[in-house]
């Protein structure tokens, strides 16, 4: 790793302030950055710990029902205290291994926006907003492709905000030596209409998959779920094909949909 | 009632505790006063001219001590291969040069360019980034076949091609083969992959050279299998000092599995610049480093051919393989698809005539050496793929096609050069069949399919040759070292035992494991055997662990080393009891006098030979010590019989093991607690190259699989508990113990029968499928399904 | 540098720590205690988990800074000061759980955590802890079988005695 400064604030504001300074990140839960340090992959000056900040970190439920998720909460915590919207409890405890999910944040997955990772594919089926220092972000916005997102620099993720669907379920298909997604689909029902997101399959990172949004807003059945959709613009690597992706993006959204019950 | 001591019983090891406790002494653990840190600045291409290295700016950066870089190392030896191959023409095999660090060209993603010594790691590795690499890309060979087209890019300038040997075996055979072929009443062909492995010990290798200017004497702390072996290899081609200047030291090493046998440049690089600095230099690697610098293992490509006369009898078997040496020969990697591959594939079985031919081949990869099993998996997947294959062309019982063409008269003299000593082919088979819970499996399936999954079951035999290995036969094979082993055994003046082993254990455990033995021998408590190994300067010359030879061939020197400690230990009894030695007999640690009651205590007899009062000192020396040097007379064959169960989800393709059992037959076993761990172990590296494991280049030599997060090692959630039997045992008939080895077994029976259950379960679903290659994975099975 | 205090096996242990310090390195370094061990560089192996805060970490992902004023439980602290092995140390060697020992550390580590918050674990449970701690040696077969012990299940009837 090349050296840098450490800083450990207790307010937003004093971490938006040591953002402030040239080449200065945001330190999650380090599970991602600090492997990608060790490659020699990022040189910043000052890394900014978002542990010390109590008020960004935890789960609590909002006046109009939404399940909100501190940004510097550790997926552990989410696993444990997000019983109200089930399928985000139940992603939570299924990602990495439990000393990852011991360390690792949904601030930190989100700014991250890894195409395999989990979290993105909740945010987005869940329609949820991201809470930033600076202003609002619907999720629909936030997702712009792989490690891509509308956060400015030094922006920093305080609060993730879950509407509670009806029904929902994440399906993961794991990659088997990283054990991330190779693919995810997480279904989420509402009274206005079903949002499914993909996660681990498109090299534009996670996205919504709207043939099957329609199909299943209309008759909420795994035998509603449409065709796969086709390959192109897949992931294809040593793991699997782009079309064998594809292929498993309309398995895991059938079995989302029967989990759902 | 099991025992509770000696041969046949299950102590705790010993050596736990301190592993247990965070006390253990791996290199990485040590280190030496005033040490600096190396860092080696690898290559980023796969093959590549080398057209300067600009060190100046690096080489002014804090904290650098020096810049190494293969100019340094003109007039040093290269890093030699132990092992030369004569081809099917009488023409040795083609052997490059292997310099310490590259010398005009960079034939690997990895090949060590130049290495930064530095007083901190982080320095050394800054210091390296700033080194100006003037390194022209050249094509690089990566699939076999292409490098040997004509007019492919030469890994090796110097060499003919990319050809290292085409050796062929038997090659007086070969025409009979072509004819048995051509007159079978049915041969079944496969085409297949042995997949590209990564070893992967969870210790990465670390390497520690240190100087004494004022002695002279160099010392490596190394993560090695065998630290003789590298003091020879190193000492006496490499760097040009003596051995009685050289030590190398092993300490406690985690896990080696074949890849830990080599001697590499980094050890060679650390003990060198010790000396040149006059300071220690230390290495660690890293993960990612031990990827792409750690021999690699299989990767064949082979087309075999089964011939089955009208009744099913096997008839002949021919094979032609492709073997990749990677792009340099790594120490014992000729000897790997040759003698530990070709040896091996008369299986089981009676098949009268063999031929193999195999083309060892350089590309722009890591080198490719022995990896758990090395050769003898490659042989056990064709053959028992192969065998599985016909079954189903033949529509007859797999188990019942094996069964028919068993060898079944010992010993066996088999067309491919070796002579089985004893085995029960039936025995194993049979213990199988009840462990495996055959005549289950129907309702099993029927449970499965009615889960929506597909459910197959896949067995196999397997026999190895292993405790390496008898020394004037491996010579005449083309090794360039003996394969004996040593043992020095040291009692002391009060009846303890220090056995100094050049066996090596680095997960065994032997330290538990040997004094079951002695005290099984002399009839005392395991407690008072202490075993020394893993370091030159105190255990006699010894080749170290791998082929499953530790106990066969180690374990066999100490019984004669202890043998004669008996023996000069019943002369000064007789001379106590001033009886006759021949009436000397030695029971649970007591001497007596055959016919009467007079006895000495194994501990009076001790302190006699160190305070030689009332001692023949005429007829013998005082002290009690002694040393065996043992050389097998044979190998060991180790055979077995393996069963799994999977269950496809046809959805998906993914693969899951819902059971596997294995019934080997060991011979004599010391230790069945430590046995089955070891083919639990080997079961689980088998199951992960069948499942996940695969070693992946892209087509310009660029390693995909380059972290755990590509490279799919087991996890505990991939396998079940493994169902492992013994009970057959036909012991080895040319070694003191009877032992046959264990290490391999599992590693080499397992993948065939994962594999051969995957393809029933895709038949069972009605997906006309006859192979898949490893790993297996969900995409693979998903497109196999696809047609 | 800065100095970073923490308390370590019950014992409060200062040493000094650049940023980039990483928690497995100035346990090893710093302080000698290696038997924390560093299988990878990616956060996979698990050889190097201890518990901070009495959490199981992973030590080589994450910073000595991180860990500036908290409670860390190594392999070194989980045996009696006379060392008398713990009921999850003492399961694995009488299962013979480990075979090369360079995983162990991690092993026991993530299985105290486990039993702390499952008290009794299926078997199912016990390997789905572990996806974090890779072993090479022992196919886990009696790695899975010792927690078991550990726990208090009759493992007696588990294949392969």
């Amino acid at each position: 790793m090349y050296n840098f400064d450490f800083e450990k604030p207790t307010s937003v504001a004093d971490a938006v302030a040591a953002l402030a300074g040239e080449d200065a990140q945001a330190l999650g839960g380090g599970q991602t950055l600090i492997p990608t340090l060790k490659q020699r992959l990022a040189s910043p000056s000052k890394l900014v710990s978002l542990a010390g900040i109590a008020d960004i970190k935890g789960v609590c439920m909002s006046d109009d029902g939404q399940v909100c998720v501190g940004g510097a909460t550790v997926h552990a915590d989410v696993a444990a205290n997000a019983g109200s919207y089930p399928a985000l409890a139940a992603l939570a405890c299924n990602i990495g291994d439990p000393a990852v999910r011991a360390r690792g944040t949904i601030g930190g997955s989100l700014a991250n926006n890894d195409p395999s990772a989990c979290y993105p594919s909740a945010a987005l089926a869940s329609g949820a907003t991201i809470v930033t220092n600076a202003r609002e972000i619907a999720a629909d916005d936030y997702f712009q492709g792989m490690f891509a997102t509308a956060l400015d620099e030094g922006e920093i993720i305080t609060e993730v905000r879950f509407p509670v669907p009806e029904a929902a379920n994440y399906q993961k298909f794991e990659q088997p030596a990283s054990r991330f997604a190779l693919v995810g689909v997480f279904v989420a029902r509402f009274a206005d209409g079903v949002r499914v997101a993909v996660t681990g399959a498109s090299e534009e990172g996670v996205f919504r998959w709207s043939a099957a949004e329609e199909a299943l807003s209309g008759n909420f059945s795994a035998d509603a779920v449409p065709a796969a959709p086709g390959a192109d613009g897949m992931i294809s690597d040593l793991h699997g094909t782009a079309a064998y992706r594809a292929h498993l993006i309309a398995v895991l959204t059938k079995r989302a949909v029967a989990a759902c019950g | 009632m099991p025992k509770d001591h000696g041969i046949g019983a299950s102590p705790k090891r010993r050596e736990d505790v301190r592993f247990l406790t965070g006390t253990g002494n791996y290199t990485d653990d040590i280190n030496v006063n005033g040490q600096a840190y190396v860092h080696f600045l690898r290559s980023d291409v796969a093959h590549g001219k080398i057209n300067g290295i600009g060190t100046d700016v690096a080489a002014a950066m804090p904290g650098v001590v020096r810049i190494f870089t293969g100019a340094d190392f003109e007039g040093v030896g290269g890093i030699p291969c132990g092992w030369q191959v004569t081809d099917r023409h009488g023409n040795p095999m083609q052997e490059p040069a292997h310099p310490v660090l590259a010398q005009g060209k960079v034939r690997h993603v990895g090949d060590p360019i130049a290495a930064v010594v530095a007083d901190t790691y982080e320095q050394a590795r800054d210091a390296a980034e700033a080194i100006e690499l003037d390194i022209e890309e050249l094509p690089a060979v990566v699939d076999m076949k292409a490098a040997l087209a004509e007019g492919a890019t030469k890994v090796h300038d110097d060499l003919e091609n990319n050809l290292c040997y085409d050796w062929g075996f038997v090659e007086e055979n070969k025409d009979a083969v072509d004819q048995a072929i051509k007159d079978a009443a049915h041969v079944t062909t496969l085409e297949l992959v042995n997949n590209r492995l990564i070893a992967n010990p969870m210790e990465p290798r670390v390497a520690i050279g240190d100087y004494n200017r004022a002695t002279d004497d160099s010392t490596l702390y190394t993560t090695s299998q065998n630290p003789h072996v590298i003091r020879l290899l190193m000492g006496a081609f490499v760097l040009g000092i003596p051995e009685h200047k050289l030590r190398v030291i092993a300490p406690d090493v985690g896990g080696g599995f074949g890849t830990k046998i080599f001697h590499y440049a980094e050890e060679a690089f650390c003990t060198f610049a010790a000396k040149a600095i006059n300071r220690p230099v230390k290495w660690t690697a890293s993960r990612s480093e031990a990827f792409m610098s750690d021999a690699h293992g299989r990767d064949h490509v082979t087309k075999i051919e089964l011939a089955l006369d009208k009744d099913n009898n096997f008839t002949a078997v021919r094979t032609e393989t492709y073997a990749n040496m990677g792009a340099y020969l790594s120490t014992f990697a000729p000897s790997v698809p040759t003698w530990l591959h070709g040896t091996l594939m008369a299986g089981n079985y009676r098949t009268p005539v063999i031929y193999v031919n195999v083309k060892a081949v350089f590309t722009n990869t890591v080198p490719v050496d022995a990896y758990r099993g090395a050769g003898r998996p490659e042989a056990t997947f064709q053959l028992e793929r192969v065998i599985d294959k016909a079954a189903r062309e033949l529509g007859v019982d797999p188990i019942a096609l094996r069964r028919q063409n068993f060898i079944t008269e010992f010993p066996y003299a088999t067309p491919v050069a070796v002579e089985y000593d004893t085995g029960d082919y039936h025995g194993t088979m049979d213990a199988l069949e009840k462990i495996a819970d055959l005549s289950g499996f129907e309702a099993r399936r029927k449970e499965s399919e009615a889960k929506g999954k597909l459910r197959g079951l896949g067995v196999n035999c397997y026999i190895e040759a292993c405790g390496i290995a008898p020394s004037n036969l491996v010579g005449q094979l083309g090794a360039r070292a003996g394969l004996y082993e040593s043992a020095t055994v040291r009692v002391n003046a009060t009846g303890g035992l220090v056995v100094m082993t050049g066996s090596h254990s680095h997960g065994q455990g032997h330290e538990t494991s040997f004094p079951q033995v002695i005290a099984e021998m002399i009839g005392i408590d395991e407690s008072m055997v202490e075993i020394v190994h893993g370091d030159t300067a105190n255990t006699p010359m010894g080749m170290g662990t791998y082929g499953s030879r530790s106990l066969a061939v180690g374990g066999s020197a100490m019984v004669r080393a202890t043998e004669k400690i008996i023996n000069k230990a019943k002369k000064i009894a007789a001379h106590l009891m001033e009886a006759a030695e021949a009436d000397i007999e030695l029971k649970d640690g007591q001497f007596s006098v055959a016919g009467t009651d007079k006895s000495v205590a194994w501990g009076d007899v001790t302190l006699a030979a160190y305070v030689p009062h009332n001692y023949p000192l005429e007829d013998i020396e005082p002290g009690l010590e002694e040393t065996a040097f043992y050389d097998p007379a044979n190998f060991t064959y180790p055979s077995g019989a393996y069963c799994c169960e999977v269950e496809v989800d046809p959805e998906t393709g993914k693969v899951t093991i819902e059971r596997f059992s294995a019934a080997d037959d060991f011979g004599n076993i010391v230790n069945p607690m430590i046995v089955d761990g070891q083919v639990h172990g080997g079961i689980g590296q088998g199951i992960g190259q069948a499942l996940l494991e695969g070693c992946v280049y892209d087509e310009d030599g660029q390693l995909l699989s380059a972290s755990y997060m590509d490279y799919a090692m087991p996890r505990a959630d991939d396998v079940p508990f493994y169902n492992v039997d013994h009970s057959s045992q036909t012991p080895c008939t040319h070694n003191p113990l009877g032992v046959k080895g264990c290490g391999e077994a599992g590693a080499i029976g397992s993948p065939p029968s994962v594999v051969n259950a995957v393809i029933d379960a895709l038949q069972s679903g009605g997906h006309d499928v006859t192979h898949i290659d490893m790993p297996v994975s969900p995409s693979r099975v998903w497109a196999a399904m696809q047609g | 540098m800065s100095q970073v205090t923490m308390t370590v096996n019950g014992k409060e242990m200062s040493g000094d720590a650049e940023g980039r310090t990483l928690l497995s390195q100035f346990l090893r370094e710093t302080l000698n205690l290696t038997g924390t061990h560093v299988g990878c560089d990616t956060s996979q192996c698990g050889a190097c988990v201890v518990h901070v805060n009495g959490q199981a970490v992973k030590s080589c992902t994450m910073l000595a800074m991180e860990a500036d004023g908290a409670e860390v439980e190594t392999i070194e602290g989980q045996a009696a000061p006379d060392g008398t092995l713990n009921t999850i140390q003492q399961a694995f060697q009488d299962h013979h759980g480990l075979q090369c020992g360079f995983c162990t550390p991690g092993m026991v580590m993530s299985a105290a955590a486990l039993l702390k918050e499952n008290p009794k674990p299926s078997e199912a449970e016990i390997r789905d802890y572990l996806e974090g701690n890779i072993c090479r040696c022992t196919g886990y077969h009696n790695i899975v079988k010792a927690i078991m012990a550990a726990s208090g299940q009759d493992v007696s009837a588990i294949a392969a005695e």
